[in-house]
């Protein structure tokens, strides 16, 4: 119960910290739409169900990673890393919170990124949003795992995209497949149990990446 | 350090360089031609065999780190970097053979139907990052945590990659080209089993040749700065 | 509470600590001096359990959560509240009477007033201040102190003194410092590290 207690208090400070800095979601919102009409010069006229979803996945994945990048701005900033990582609960709920955190921003983005896709481009299946949201889970799990091994490197953002993009290809199968199969049940349980795998994996071992 | 010294290296170059020589005979004069490749199936031998290599590095290299992390062994972290190595190297060979042996069988030297390959290419940009990580990191035991903990994400990524390859044929890409698995039997099992021994051995030889060179640095940096 | 012996670090090709040996027993009080460069902050954040020697050993009495540690950055969000700050702090600390805690800290450095401001917007001297609210709220047993006095006014560096002296004997300090003068009196021990 103190964990979540713990992990509570991490993530309602980072929305606290959004909602004061006001940096990370408009700069997701504007990247999205901009992404989606850079599409639509690049693609032909009536794309097919296929690339259409393809370029959903293209814009989300990146728009993740804009803002899986600053997660860990604030701590690196101060190195406040230290003063968390010193404290008696779990360091696991570092992770969790801030994992919890960037789930907030994305969905936010989503929220307002699938119904403009689906008025530019084609409207979108039950199953496709499903697929949107089990994927989120698995972005902002791996993804904020992967930020705060990024930030402690001298290479820093840069490397957060080639560390993420290998790992994510999955997630991208997963979601293409849930919003354009016929049967998209078993792309769906796929995402589930990526989630499910990495999760537990990250969980297991963040603890390694905050601490020498 | 003694542990390792378990077979010495001139030894293992011996069986190396043995067992290479009398894999690419079989290869070459005791492998039956393929019915439908003729002569140029026989790269499927180094293929495959280097193709199993490449994973036996990658997991071995998982398990060195998950030994680093749990146990705290601190060789452990040299020993999963050089496994890493080698296994980018093998896998390296992997897409090389591979699209030499799409190109023989389907003129093309790029498939994405076929399974092995584009995973090679995953893991590849996998375990390139791996080494951009690394090398943006400064050697001690923070290094060592990061590249250990990436390390295990390698080793699950690679079945749920392989899942996800499977999972996205049947969706983007229609399955023209299907290959005729040789009918393993006879000289063709014994051809291939001597190929995959070669091969294995000759990575082992490669790594310890690595670790020891690698080991020989880290003590003479040492002993530079005792003296200074 | 604290034997460390033969300690190195190194980063890279650079040593920054060598064959250090230090014993600081409960209660005690180190101060640890020498110039820029001479390997204190290393020290200090491997006495904290921040970092991992790389030579010799280390042993530490002591769970990390009963470690203070105060380090160059004050370790507190700039876009947070002084309160905001040590409210979080004390719920990952689990200090108990938070709420109680946490004002009594901030009437004593004197940051009462502006505990609802952000603390981007404080000066450096108060958020030197906050730094110490933040390392002394859930009471440590061991209080690992890098350049306290840095950036404290005379009447900030004062109340440190008599923070310092109230402490003293009741918990170990390990401090690190350019002004060794400064803390005499309280001094059990010294540690000159070479540059």
């Amino acid at each position: 119960m103190t964990y979540f207690r713990d992990v509570g208090a991490l993530a309602r400070k980072d929305l606290l910290l959004e909602l004061r800095a006001r940096d990370t979601l408009p700069a997701m919102l504007l990247f999205v739409v901009a992404t989606f009409v850079v599409f639509h010069f690049s693609l032909p006229a009536n794309p097919s169900r296929l690339a259409a979803s393809g370029l959903l996945w293209v814009a989300i994945l990146f728009t993740a990673l804009l803002g899986l990048g600053r997660a860990f701005v604030p701590e690196r900033e101060q190195r406040v890393l230290d003063g968390l990582v010193l404290a008696p609960c779990d360091r696991s709920a570092i992770w969790l919170g801030k994992s919890l955190a960037t789930l907030a921003f994305l969905v936010a983005a989503e929220i307002v990124a699938l119904p403009v896709y689906a008025l530019f481009f084609r409207p979108l299946s039950g199953a496709a949003v499903l697929g949107v949201g089990l994927a989120d889970l698995g972005i902002c799990a791996v993804g904020t795992f992967l930020g705060a091994m990024a930030v402690t490197t001298r290479a820093r953002e840069l490397l957060l995209p080639l560390l993420f993009l290998p790992l994510a290809i999955p997630i991208v199968v997963g979601g293409v497949g849930s919003g354009v199969a016929d049967s998209p049940g078993r792309y769906l349980w796929f995402l589930v149990l990526y989630d499910l795998l990495f999760a537990v994996i990250c969980w297991a071992s963040f603890e390694y990446v905050v601490a020498e | 350090m003694g542990r390792t010294a378990r077979i010495p290296l001139p030894a293992l170059a011996v069986a190396s360089l043995v067992l290479v020589t009398t894999a690419l005979a079989f290869v070459f004069f005791v492998a039956p031609d393929d019915a439908n490749q003729g002569f140029s199936q026989r790269i499927f031998y180094f293929h495959v065999s280097i193709a199993i290599t490449a994973y036996a590095c990658f997991i071995g290299a998982a398990w060195k780190a998950l030994l680093h992390l749990w146990k705290r062994d601190q060789a452990a972290d040299l020993e999963s970097y050089v496994l890493v190595h080698q296994g980018l190297i093998f896998g390296t060979l992997v897409l090389l053979t591979g699209s030499i042996w799409a190109k023989i069988s389907w003129g093309h030297w790029w498939l994405w139907s076929e399974d092995q390959l584009v995973l090679f290419l995953v893991l590849f940009l996998f375990y390139c990052a791996y080494f951009m990580l690394r090398y943006s990191v400064d050697p001690g035991p923070q290094r060592a945590n990061l590249s250990a903990v990436y390390a295990l994400f390698g080793v699950v990524l690679i079945p749920v990659s392989f899942a996800a390859i499977r999972l996205a044929k049947g969706l983007i890409h229609p399955v023209v080209f299907t290959r005729h698995g040789p009918n393993f039997g006879g000289w063709i099992l014994v051809t291939y089993c001597v190929a995959q021994a070669a091969v294995l051995v000759l990575a082992y030889t490669l790594y310890r040749l690595e670790l020891s060179g690698k080991r020989l640095d880290g003590r003479l940096r040492e002993l530079r700065e005792v003296l200074a | 509470m604290l034997t460390a012996r033969r300690l190195g670090k190194r980063y890279g090709e650079k040593r920054v600590l060598r064959g250090i040996d230090l014993e600081l027993p409960r209660g005690g009080f180190l101060v640890v001096t020498g110039p820029n460069g001479a390997g204190k902050t290393t020290l200090l954040r491997i006495c904290a359990g921040l970092a991992q020697p790389t030579q010799g050993t280390i042993e530490r009495d002591v769970s990390r959560g009963q470690v203070g540690f105060l380090g160059h950055d004050p370790l507190v969000y700039r876009e947070l509240t002084a309160l905001e700050n040590l409210e979080l702090y004390g719920r990952l600390y689990r200090v108990a009477e938070r709420r109680e805690q946490v004002g009594m800290l901030l009437e004593r450095f004197g940051l009462w007033e502006a505990r609802h401001d952000r603390v981007g917007s404080y000066s450096r001297g108060m958020t030197q201040r906050l730094a110490l609210c933040r390392v002394l709220l859930h009471e440590p047993e061991l209080l690992v102190f890098d350049e306290p006095y840095s950036a404290l006014d005379e009447a900030g560096a004062e109340l440190l003194d008599t923070q310092l002296a109230e402490l003293r004997g009741e918990k170990t300090f390990l401090l690190a410092t350019h002004d060794p003068a400064r803390v005499d009196a309280l001094a059990s021990g010294r540690l000159a590290l070479a540059a």
